[in-house]
């Protein structure tokens, strides 16, 4: 049985910081499509379309038939141990700072024999389900788990090391205007955080969340305007040492397209919310999280962006909307690759329209709060790079992923004309 | 029905050259390359231009290969062969070199193997060893072949029995051996005590069941018969030679390699069965692989390896002369050169040359090789047979 994690002692400023270190990030361009899988959860392999021999490790040709048609399909995870060892010693600096490490060899019932780690509670010879998931260096990698769930089960050293979970951490929330703010929150308290800051712009204003944050234990609720570049600054200068995952939520929304408004206006505040709000929060607080993401059982894991689905294809009944969040998607592209070197994920939550005022004139289905907020902690759980919150949002990325032409033709179907 | 393969008579095998190997260097492998070549040349009294067969394996000639070498050193060769299979290098290249010979391809082959060792090498060359493991293998712990290899004992001791001290057996043994070889790098005796007790670096595997990375080259020389004859050189016959790749594919994990599916044919082409092999030089990367080998060479049913070892004797004066130079885990694992080691042992035991661990009438001697663990397994096998041509003051 795993044992539950501790809560981290105070750490000693004196004491150096374990510094970012990976685990090796070459791969081969087809495993690529291994982590490409992780990034959504999903355990797949390659299968050969002429002989459905199922592939491991990703090949260029068929083991069987030598068929170059190898699709990536999700197959079944199952399988026993064939073998196991504890890694006591490498050349490797991520792995020499966290031996032991257990690893083994399991027989996949699908056929492929896989090295991966080896989860604790993995019994010798025994029946396991393997789990895709990205490490710090941002690849996939196979985890043996035991079938059967097992309290604390995520505590797991090597299976936390390849999650971003909330436990014991410490996470900033950009907006307390946004109505899923006091959703998230919980959600992120129940999943074990350890404090939840809350960004508030306007504090001179009331708004209904206010109250709702206040009664919450452990949420502290800060300053914070994501369009304000010194406002920004100074809350990173506060917390910034402290914040382990960062959700960004803030959002300037307002309804139509180019020819439906009559000037650049409510575009300006877009860009300057959705777009340079990002920029700026990554300018402040990216660089200390970045340096933290070995430090500890709070150390730094993840960033989050809260995007809209049609960041991906433009809408054009929100078509300026979409724009902003088009290029905020663009920027955490970016940000990827910027903070790739120190392990520190980048999350982004496509979700389609949200139960709110603004999206008001559409039809269901709509995005609850407490959806995206159990998005957003399985994805933190999971550790996921991409998650698509809501049945719009799954749909479209399903017709993006097929055809992305296709999905704009969709997307921009003219109304016929008397 | 396939052609029956060609006998490898008439090939004398000569001028075995160890330069003795050292923990770091800072010299390159080319130079490490010239330093056993000219070895060799000057053990038969000839000259670079003498050669025109050349074989190299290395590891860290990179990124140079034979080719390089060959304007490095001033060679002119027409014949050309780079062996990159590590630990089954030593039987492909003889095998290779000996056709080469019978078909008057090349009149004098030198086989050479070398590399250095930088003190950051084996870092390097494990972070580009092959693709698979790249993509699969090293993400998992990083630990090297000391991990695939623990995974592979782990098996063996779950499947047959084993424990460790069977394997410390062969461990030890070969430390007695190496006490009396002058180029080894361990020079301190070992017991079974201090082989159980070492620090554990990938269970089950511990300290003394790993090889000690090191810089080293050997060299040997490919000539006919009469050409050895001619020139007054003691020399080794061939009665074999066999490799083979990516054998037994379809096994789970590797508990046999590849000389299952040859070695009836090793022992007929080569008019002797296992009984009359005078000495064995397995390929130790770890002590399961030569227990593997003494199996799959016929020496004992699969899974009887554990008993076999504690039923014989493997040291130079013992029942079962095994790896009689030390092999690498005593004399260090010199890259590609590791593949040679035992070679170059050999073709000195059965000429008779072999010094303070001459076995004694040694005239059969068996060399076995294994290399290339490209994801979890080793894909390369080889082995051959050595008997006495003509050995010093016969």
């Amino acid at each position: 049985m795993t044992e539950p994690l501790a809560f981290p002692p105070k750490k000693d400023p004196q004491k150096r910081s374990t510094t970012p270190t990976r685990p090796p990030e070459a791969r081969s361009r087809a495993s690529l499509a291994l982590s490409a899988a992780a990034a959504e959860g999903r355990f797949a392999l390659q299968v050969c379309d002429e002989c459905q021999t199922v592939q491991y490790p990703p090949r260029d040709a068929c083991v069987s038939c030598i068929g170059t048609d190898l699709r990536w399909t999700d197959v079944s995870p199952k399988g026993h141990l064939l073998a196991e060892t504890t890694v006591r010693t490498s050349t490797k600096l991520f792995f020499r700072e966290r031996a032991p490490w257990r690893m083994g060899s399991v027989k996949l019932d699908v056929g492929p024999v896989v090295l991966c780690h080896i989860h604790g509670d993995c019994v010798r010879g025994g029946a396991v389900k393997l789990l895709n998931r990205l490490d710090k260096s941002g690849q996939g990698v196979l985890i043996a788990t035991p079938l059967e769930r097992s309290d604390h089960m995520e505590d797991d050293p090597q299976l936390r090391a390849l999650s971003a979970h909330p436990k014991h951490r410490r996470i900033l929330i950009t907006d307390a205007w946004n109505p899923n703010t006091p959703a998230l929150a919980q959600a992120l308290l129940d999943a074990g955080a350890a404090t939840v800051f809350v960004g508030e712009a306007e504090s001179w204003r009331p708004h209904p969340n206010r109250d709702i944050l206040a009664k919450m234990a452990n949420v502290e609720v800060l300053p914070l305007d994501v369009t304000d570049t010194s406002s920004v600054q100074k809350l990173a200068g506060e917390i910034g040492g402290k914040t382990d995952i960062l959700i960004n939520n803030a959002r300037f929304l307002r309804p139509g397209g180019v020819l439906s408004r009559g000037d650049t206006g409510f575009a300006r505040d877009e860009m300057e919310v959705n777009y340079l709000g990002l920029m700026r929060l990554a300018q402040a607080f990216g660089p200390g999280m970045c340096a933290r993401t070995a430090d500890g059982v709070n150390s730094a894991a993840a960033w989050v962006n809260i995007l809209s689905a049609y960041a991906l294809s433009n809408t054009p009944d929100y078509g300026c909307f979409s724009a902003s969040n088009a290029a905020a998607y663009s920027l955490s592209q970016s940000l990827r690759g910027e903070f790739r070197s120190s392990g520190l994920r980048v999350m982004n939550v496509f979700v389609g329209p949200t139960d709110d005022d603004w999206h008001a004139p559409l039809p269901p289905p709509k995005v609850l709060p407490q959806g995206l907020a159990r998005s957003v902690v399985a994805g933190l759980i999971d550790g996921l790079e991409d998650v698509f919150c809501g049945d719009i949002a799954k749909d479209i990325r399903d017709r993006w992923q097929q055809n992305a032409k296709v999905l704009e033709r969709e997307m921009t179907f003219g109304s016929d004309s008397a | 029905m396939a052609k029956p393969r060609q006998s490898y008579e008439g090939v004398a095998i000569t001028a075995p050259f160890s330069m003795p190997y050292q923990r770091y260097s800072i010299d390159t492998a080319h130079w490490w390359i010239a330093k056993a070549l000219r070895g060799s040349l000057d053990a038969a009294g000839l000259k670079p231009n003498d050669l025109d067969g050349f074989s190299v394996a290395s590891f860290t000639l990179f990124p140079d290969s034979a080719v390089g070498l060959t304007q490095h050193l001033g060679l002119c060769p027409r014949w050309l062969d780079h062996i990159p299979m590590g630990g089954a290098s030593a039987s492909v290249a003889i095998r290779r070199a000996a056709r080469a010979i019978q078909a008057g391809d090349a009149n004098i082959v030198a086989c050479v193997a070398g590399d250095t060792n930088h003190i950051d090498s084996f870092r390097n060359m494990l972070s580009s060893f092959s693709r698979f493991a790249q993509d699969a293998s090293y993400p998992y712990g990083y630990g090297g072949p000391n991990a695939n290899f623990a995974l592979l004992t782990d098996r063996y001791m779950q499947e047959f029995g084993a424990a460790r001290e069977d394997f410390g057996r062969i461990c030890v043994a070969q430390r007695e051996n190496a006490l009396r070889y002058p180029n080894a790098i361990m020079k301190k005796p070992l017991t079974l005590e201090h082989y159980i007790s070492a620090r554990p670096i990938a269970d089950p595997i511990a300290l003394f069941d790993c090889v000690m990375p090191c810089a080293g080259s050997e060299c040997f020389l490919l000539m006919s018969e009469d050409e050895a004859i001619n020139r007054n050189l003691p020399y080794a016959t061939l009665g074999g030679a066999i490799e083979r790749h990516n054998a037994h594919s379809t096994d789970d994990i590797q508990l046999r390699g590849g000389w299952t599916m040859d070695i009836d044919e090793l022992y007929t082409m080569s008019d002797c069965t296992p009984n009359d092999i005078d000495l064995l030089q397995t390929y130790d990367d770890y002590p399961v692989i030569s227990m593997m080998q003494i199996e799959d060479l016929g020496f004992c049913a699969k899974g009887d390896g554990p008993e076999f070892v504690r039923n014989h004797d493997l040291t130079i004066d013992g029942d079962f002369p095994h790896n009689t130079s030390g092999g690498q885990l005593s004399a260090g694992q010199a890259g590609a050169a590791g593949g040679y080691i035992g070679m170059v042992e050999a073709i000195r035991q059965v000429t008779g040359t072999a010094g303070g661990t001459q076995v004694k009438n040694a005239s059969t001697a068996m060399v076995s090789g294994f290399g290339m663990i490209n994801y979890d397994r080793g894909v390369c096998t080889s082995a051959s047979i050595l008997k006495t041509g003509v050995r010093v003051h016969d």
